[in-house]
């Protein structure tokens, strides 16, 4: 296997699907000879041309409306906004249509398109380029939201993208893009709603994606020191939700943490508490725990911005609390 | 109501503006040139997008200004900022992310704001500044003040729906604005000519029924001259128009992007030939509007005044922990 970066796992699968598939094609701002404002698609554009690698005016409204009618004829657009920030510019295109089409056409036509954008905090961007805005599209029927934390993950889940027959929101993380993993040097994909379990452990349940796991695998290796033994899921994509590994891990160990980095209040770890409180409530031993993004726009300053969203630390009190409940 | 193309002629700057205008002009360049240098070695957190090569647009465009007046920056905006009179000191802290910067360290470089001082903070998100820029227009003169806003972008933030949205809604209902095209002919990595058919962004203006002017953005006196005719129409009710100040990028998007993967070096070095600031010296020299000595005073003023500033930001204290959760709601 391979040692590769998250960001060069991304340009791989974006290499590979493009060659399988024609009808895959790429649009989105200064993604031709720049590669990508984070080089994800480095050498696309050398590879493939202009023509479907599409470097677009700095319009994304246009950008992700000229994707969804272009899919509806079975092209296969994978659609680049620089920042998951930048969606709120075209968030009519992604709810009202992108998602609505194919239910509103009655299933005469699908909508085989990927978004892909980028979210997060840690390289002190203020509040307009360091957002975790994933819920805003967990909450609208007829997305999928995939997460990827590895580059192996990212990689085997880009591809099922682009061949999936559904819109998908694609969210990577800007701290991600230069981390480290295992790829294997051939073919695979992994399914969309299968999470994968970073760390098995019995003693308390983390449900967790994006960079978040790193912090959760983080604590729960201080723990382990002292004898905790914590389980760390990766749910990789929240829609579709892989609700039988998260119930299964809650019945065993009956201690759930949840962390993300996205803002606590209505963020989508508030979705799983309710999950687990309708569907394995007499599991629990104690109430879960959230660690989340503090409830504030994202500060410049970069001590500030640590503060505001989780770490290893405060995970790991979290851990600590959920057992001393 | 009809389409007015700049020519070559010349209404003179007050000459009694002119050192003033070389201050502020030669403050905004070194600014650059330090704040490249302060980040580059790391001494500034987040990222950077500089001006160098633009100061000439809002230096004119600030000396047509005055109190009560308003101006919206882009995201490249240290110029306008400063040439608009926000304290390079207070602007250096914010971009050290100090407790004594115009943000309290909470903006940075884009998101600087001095609203007592007219300056409104530049936004994020390319094309939103025009949208509220008019709204301030609007609240000018629904108070029947007899002031304006300038409201820059770049060429690259003419292909946003807001920045058309904001142009229209202007002109219909008459609202004291200019807007500022700072055209650098890039939008990150593509080049104008990939971003947009027409040769001529100011055509658009006779598609929304103001006035368009094109001028060269790198001549202080000709950006002067448009900007002054603008301005004073808007100030006496006569509804916005839309400027394209012609300029280049010098450097990459931000600094640390060498700016060569998409445009060619030697474009670049021929867009370096008409550097705006050594262009206006000459002019002012052959104007013998400032001797050599007056220059010397100015420049050196300005290098302490910079130098006072790094001090004041690398000095200054960070924000406290419990910051964070300030100023969300009122
Ligand atoms: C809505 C939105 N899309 C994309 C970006 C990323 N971005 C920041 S600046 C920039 C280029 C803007 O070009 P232009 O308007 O010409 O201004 P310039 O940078 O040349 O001053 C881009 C693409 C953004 N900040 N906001
Ligand atoms: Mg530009």
């Amino acid at each position: 296997m391979a040692i590769i970066t998250y960001r060069d796992a991304i340009r791989d699968a974006l290499k590979e699907e493009m060659a399988r598939d024609e009808q895959v094609y790429l649009l989105g701002e200064d993604i031709a000879q720049f590669g990508g404002s984070y080089k994800t698609c480095v050498g696309l554009f050398e590879q493939f041309g202009k023509e479907r690698v599409r470097n677009t005016p700095l319009s994304e409204m246009a950008v992700v409306g000229c994707a969804l009618g272009s899919a509806m004829l079975g092209k296969r657009p994978v659609a680049e906004i620089m920042y998951v920030d930048f969606t709120a510019c075209c968030m009519s295109q992604i709810v009202n249509e992108v998602a609505k089409t194919r239910y509103m056409y009655a299933g005469q036509v699908e909508i085989p398109m990927v978004i892909r954008t980028q979210g997060g905090a840690g390289r002190a961007s203020a509040a307009q380029h360091a957002q975790s805005l994933e819920a805003w599209f967990t909450h609208v029927p007829g997305l999928y939201v995939v997460m990827p934390s590895t580059p192996y993950d990212v990689k085997g889940l880009l591809k099922t993208a682009i061949r999936d027959n559904n819109p998908i929101l694609f969210i990577e993380h800007k701290l991600l893009y230069n981390s480290k993993g295992e790829v294997p040097e051939q073919e695979y994909t992994i399914p969309l709603g299968k999470a994968d379990i970073k760390r098995p452990g019995k003693d308390v349940t983390i449900l967790t994606w994006s960079r978040c796991v790193e912090f959760s695998l983080g604590a729960a290796k201080e723990l382990e020191k002292e004898g905790i033994d914590v389980e760390v899921v990766d749910l990789r994509s929240l829609k579709p939700l892989d609700e039988e590994t998260i119930l299964s891990s809650v019945e065993k160990t009956g201690h759930v943490v949840v962390v993300h980095e996205a803002v606590k209040n209505s963020g989508f770890g508030a979705e799983l508490v309710a999950l687990i409180n309708e569907k394995a409530f007499d599991s629990l031993d104690a109430p879960i725990q959230r660690v989340a993004g503090e409830e504030v726009p994202m500060p410049f300053n970069p001590r500030l911005e640590a503060m505001a969203i989780p770490d290893s630390k405060k995970v790991a009190n979290a851990v600590k609390k959920v057992l001393s409940l | 109501m009809f389409l007015t193309y700049y020519k070559e002629t010349r209404v003179s700057i007050p000459k009694a503006q002119l050192p003033e205008l070389y201050r502020r002009l030669y403050l905004c360049r070194q600014f650059e040139n330090v704040t490249i240098k302060l980040f580059t070695n790391n001494e500034l957190p987040g990222f950077l997008h500089s001006q160098l090569g633009q100061e000439a647009i809002p230096v004119a465009i600030s000396g047509c200004l005055g109190d009560g007046d308003f101006m919206q920056p882009t995201h490249r905006g240290h110029a306008d900022m400063l040439s608009k009179g926000m304290d390079p000191r207070k602007m250096m802290a914010e971009l050290y992310a100090k407790k004594t910067g115009y943000n309290q360290g909470k903006g940075g470089s884009m998101h600087m704001a001095s609203v007592k001082e007219g300056i409104l903070g530049a936004t994020g998100i390319v094309g939103s500044g025009p949208v509220i820029s008019i709204g301030v227009a609007l609240a000018l003169q629904m108070d029947k003040k007899p002031n304006v806003i300038v409201s820059f972008f770049g060429d690259g933030a003419t292909n946003e729906g807001s920045v058309h949205e904001a142009i229209n809604m202007a002109a219909l209902w008459n609202l004291p604005i200019v807007f500022v095209i700072q055209n650098n002919q890039f939008a990150e990595s593509t080049p104008r000519k990939d971003h947009q058919k027409v040769d001529d962004i100011s055509i658009r203006a006779e598609g929304y029924g103001i006035d368009g002017y094109t001028c060269d953005g790198n001549d202080l006196f000709a950006v002067y001259e448009v900007a002054s005719k603008a301005i004073k129409k808007a100030r006496k009710g006569g509804g916005p128009s839309l400027i394209n100040a012609v300029t280049y990028r010098i450097l990459g998007h931000y600094v640390g992007d060498p700016g060569n993967l998409y445009r060619d070096k030697e474009e670049v070095e021929n867009a370096k030939k008409r550097d705006p600031l050594q262009m206006f010296k000459n002019k002012l020299k052959e104007m013998k509007a400032l001797d050599d000595a007056a220059f010397k005073r100015i420049e050196s003023e300005v290098d302490a005044l910079l130098d006072e500033a790094v001090t004041f930001g690398r000095e200054s204290p960070e924000p406290q922990d419990e910051e964070l959760m300030a100023y969300i709601y009122s």
